[in-house]
């Protein structure tokens, strides 16, 4: 069979303002070759700034804000799409090839029907009437397992849920029936419980239209379960380019073989976990209008281990940290630390108390103030709490930032000038700062690629050796769980569904959410889609 | 900071301030007339011994300018830089407390900004005695329900970010949040604010000059100048377009330095740096 699409010698190029710097020109992508035949689902994987989604867009000739390709060949059917003139590009975007983005909430218009919205490129490219374009949009939501496929389109973006909204957009790229779609991460911004079924709905979907896809993802477990071949990006550069069988089974190159090992950490679970040393007994919370967002929820954690939350967003887990830090204090119920019950809002807390609750964020990006150095940030605990001052300061900053494995050069620095992963390197430190007994952890990673999120998880567990920390670890991901955690609950709707020592929160008898909640992280290995699919006890509901 | 990396227009307008600061400072000594002195005919043309010409009483405009600095550059930037003090620090505060406090402050605001300006300030100039100092202040508790409105909407986009957040919990009172983690991050659109309000506040000043109310004759100010000269424009003299030029130089070179400070904050966030 032809290829349909063949990409050879791209070279994407992009000037970049650094702070304080002279503008510079940087190559972005180089030297990617690839082919991709109809009917075929090519994955590409990396971390950020790996280039991929640059990649995913050359194959729409289109560059990003002061992205220019400047080099190489895309071809779709043997037609050159970079020799294109503006309204020669304008005949294939939307018709011949088709973009799916990451954020589905941001992709649509808030003013118009999702029906409307998701035949209108087919309608203004011509290609079929918008009696036929209706009919095609209905069979597609049908198609993609969305409810009452025949109305749906009469809804508005915000009537439908996150997951649904992906598969608007999904329905969007097939609508005009084009020869190639380019998935944008469409489920990185998903609960792990939505993202199997909008993952299921595609695969379904690409099966069924026969049209070949670029699926660029971070995530090796995913494009595992979707894709054909598999291309390996690091630094714009390809790493290695294979079927999915031999990348994940037998990968070649050191940096595919740490991607595929990636969450390998194992952490022995701690036998006495009796201890309430830090407690928070039957809490209830609602936010102001009346919304309950937790009813009834006491969970505990021994000095030195990690109790990990569980659960989907919305499942009110954040609102946990808010409780237990005094930003929200509960309607009833009490937060206790190291047998003192501490008091339920924030400004009725000694400094003493407060420096021995720590919290770190999930955005390191916007919990540091983008206008004080990397000494600053971490210092002000010290100064605050410690008095510390001048140089007795700076030498303890510098061992805070040898702590978390940083060096020194960084004092001076702000935040801008620092990667994802030494930003939360940075929050940490600036927890430890304060000399917390518990820190609180709101998915601290989630942001971050799983390399980097890996030697954040590790740091984490070091620091819990060496100061017999507590951690209350909020995440929604299980694999984290498995890696860090002592004990575990797993909420639900406001509602604690289990708590108890890991080993026996995750094994069987299960009850329905966490069972389904269990079977939706993905596993990296082939055919896992479909057994989970045939052997699921609950569906997530109205996703 | 380097002062390599300061540019040309920044310098441009460095020069232009620090030339008007000094004209202010060394008046007596630099102007060539005194400031009330007679010299010569009625809007008699420049020479060389009258760079600018003379006024519509035969006075020197090079020297009335000079001294007209001191007390057109005083009166603004005093008003400005108060009621940019007694904006931000109200507004910042009805941002992180909100609450009553909020709405307070902020319907007090709507209410001094529902009675026209001008009006205001004649009717509070007319009751109060005429110095210098309630001229000022006039001028600055009007000019701040500006400031105030616009401070109040940067903060509270601030005051919702997770480290103003981080430094609550850290037990952090109201005067460190405002000063240490809101106050930087709002500094583009304050500063830039400041450059125009600086030039407002010279107009305003002139305006008043000119009902009466300003400052008095025989000192000179800029805007007084203007309207003292007015009329010589009908008879083709340009001795009114001195002191305009000179305010509109003044504000320019406000405005270049005032930029220059923009383009420097804003790429710490790692911005374009284009503002």
């Amino acid at each position: 069979m032809p290829d349909l699409l063949k990409v050879s010698g791209l070279k994407i190029e992009a000037t970049v303002y650094p702070p304080g710097e002279d503008p510079q020109r940087v190559t972005i992508v180089e030297e990617v070759n690839f082919t991709l035949e109809k009917g075929k689902v090519l994955g590409l994987i990396g971390e950020s700034g790996a280039g991929k989604s640059t990649i995913g867009l050359a194959a729409l000739a289109y560059g990003r804000g002061g992205v220019e390709i400047t080099g190489g060949k895309v071809e779709l059917n043997g037609e050159d799409l970079l020799s294109l003139s503006k309204s020669g590009i304008r005949k294939v975007r939307g018709a011949r090839v088709c973009y799916v983005s990451q954020s589905a909430a941001a992709s649509f218009n808030p003013a118009h029907k999702l029906g409307d919205q998701v035949i209108e490129a087919t309608v203004r490219h011509g290609l079929m009437s918008r009696e036929d374009a209706r009919r095609r949009a209905d069979h597609l939501f049908d198609v993609l397992g969305l409810p009452e496929p025949k109305t749906f389109g009469k809804r508005y973006p915000h009537q439908v849920s996150g997951g649904q909204l992906q598969r608007a957009m999904t329905a969007m790229a097939l609508c005009s029936n084009p020869d190639l779609i380019v998935f944008d991460e469409p489920t990185t911004a998903l609960d792990v419980t939505t993202q199997i079924d909008v993952l299921a709905a595609i695969k379904h979907a690409i099966e069924e239209t026969d049209t070949a896809a670029l699926y660029i993802t971070h995530d090796l477990a995913v494009v595992a379960q979707i894709s054909d071949d598999i291309m390996v990006l690091k630094s714009g550069k390809t790493v290695e380019h294979g079927s999915v069988a031999q990348v994940i089974e037998a990968p070649r190159e050191d940096y595919t073989r740490a991607l595929v090992n990636v969450r390998s950490i194992r952490h022995e679970e701690k036998q006495d976990q009796s201890e309430h040393f830090f407690e928070m007994a039957g809490i209830d919370a609602a936010y102001s209008g009346g919304v309950k967002v937790l009813s009834d929820v006491s969970l505990h954690v021994p000095k030195g281990q990690t109790l990990a939350i569980v659960g989907e967003s919305g499942s009110g887990k954040s609102t946990m940290a808010r409780v237990a830090t005094g930003l929200l204090p509960p309607s009833a119920g009490s937060v206790s630390l190291g047998g003192e019950v501490l008091p339920p809002a924030l400004k009725q807390r000694s400094r003493d108390q407060l420096r021995k609750l720590q919290l770190i964020y999930q955005m390191a990006d916007t919990a540091m103030n983008p206008r004080q150095t990397v000494g600053n940030i971490i210092g002000r605990p010290l100064t605050f709490y410690e008095g510390l001052r001048g140089s007795a300061r700076k030498k303890r900053v510098q061992e805070l930032l040898d702590q978390i494995e940083m060096g020194s050069g960084f004092h001076d620095r702000y935040p801008a000038e620092l990667s994802g992963g030494q930003k939360q390197r940075v929050a940490i430190a600036r927890a430890l700062a304060a000399g917390p007994e518990v820190i609180i952890c709101d998915e601290p990673t989630s942001a971050l690629d799983p390399l980097v999120a890996d030697g954040i998880l590790k740091l984490l567990l070091d620091l819990q050796k060496q100061k017999d920390l507590a951690y209350v670890f909020i995440t929604h991901d299980i694999a984290i769980v498995r890696a860090i955690a002592d004990s575990v609950a797993v909420m639900f709707q406001g509602e604690l569904v289990r708590f108890g020592p890991k080993s026996e929160v995750l094994s069987p008898p299960f009850d329905d959410y966490t069972d389904l909640l269990l079977k939706s992280v993905p596993e990296m290995r082939l055919g896992w889609l479909e057994e989970v699919l045939a052997s699921r006890k609950m569906s997530a509901g109205g996703n | 900071m380097r002062l390599n990396e300061i540019p040309l227009t920044a310098w441009v307008g460095i020069f232009g301030i620090v030339l008007t600061l000094f004209c202010a400072l060394f008046a007596p000594w630099i102007a060539p007339y005194g400031e009330t002195e007679v010299v010569g005919d009625v809007w008699a043309p420049a020479s060389s011994a009258y760079p600018f010409g003379l006024d519509n009483l035969g006075r020197d405009i090079l020297s009335r300018l000079i001294f007209g600095a001191q007390t057109t550059v005083f009166v603004s930037l005093a008003s400005t830089v108060l009621s940019f003090a007694l904006g931000i620090i109200l507004s910042f505060i009805a941002a992180t407390t909100r609450g009553w406090v909020d709405t307070g402050l902020s319907r007090l605001n709507d209410l001094m900004m529902s009675i026209p300006t001008l009006i205001f300030a004649l009717v509070v100039l007319a009751a109060l005695p005429q110095t210098l100092t309630t001229l000022i202040l006039v001028m600055a508790v009007l000019d701040s329900t500006r400031v105030f409105r616009l401070g109040r909407a940067v903060a509270l986009d601030v005051a919702v970010m997770d480290f103003v957040e981080a430094a609550r919990l850290r037990g952090e009172g109201t005067p460190w949040i405002i000063f240490r983690e809101i106050l930087p991050n709002t500094l583009s659109p304050l500063l830039a604010e400041f450059g125009l309000r600086f030039a407002f506040a010279i107009l305003f000043l002139s305006t008043l000059s000119f009902l009466g109310l300003g400052i008095q004759p025989p000192d000179a100010d800029w805007g007084g100048m203007v309207k003292d000269n007015k009329d010589g424009i009908i008879f083709g003299v340009a001795a009114a377009l001195v002191p305009g030029g000179a305010i509109a130089f003044l504000t320019i070179c406000v405005n270049l330095v005032v930029d220059w400070l923009l383009k420097r904050t804003s790429s710490l966030k790692g911005g374009r740096g284009d503002a």
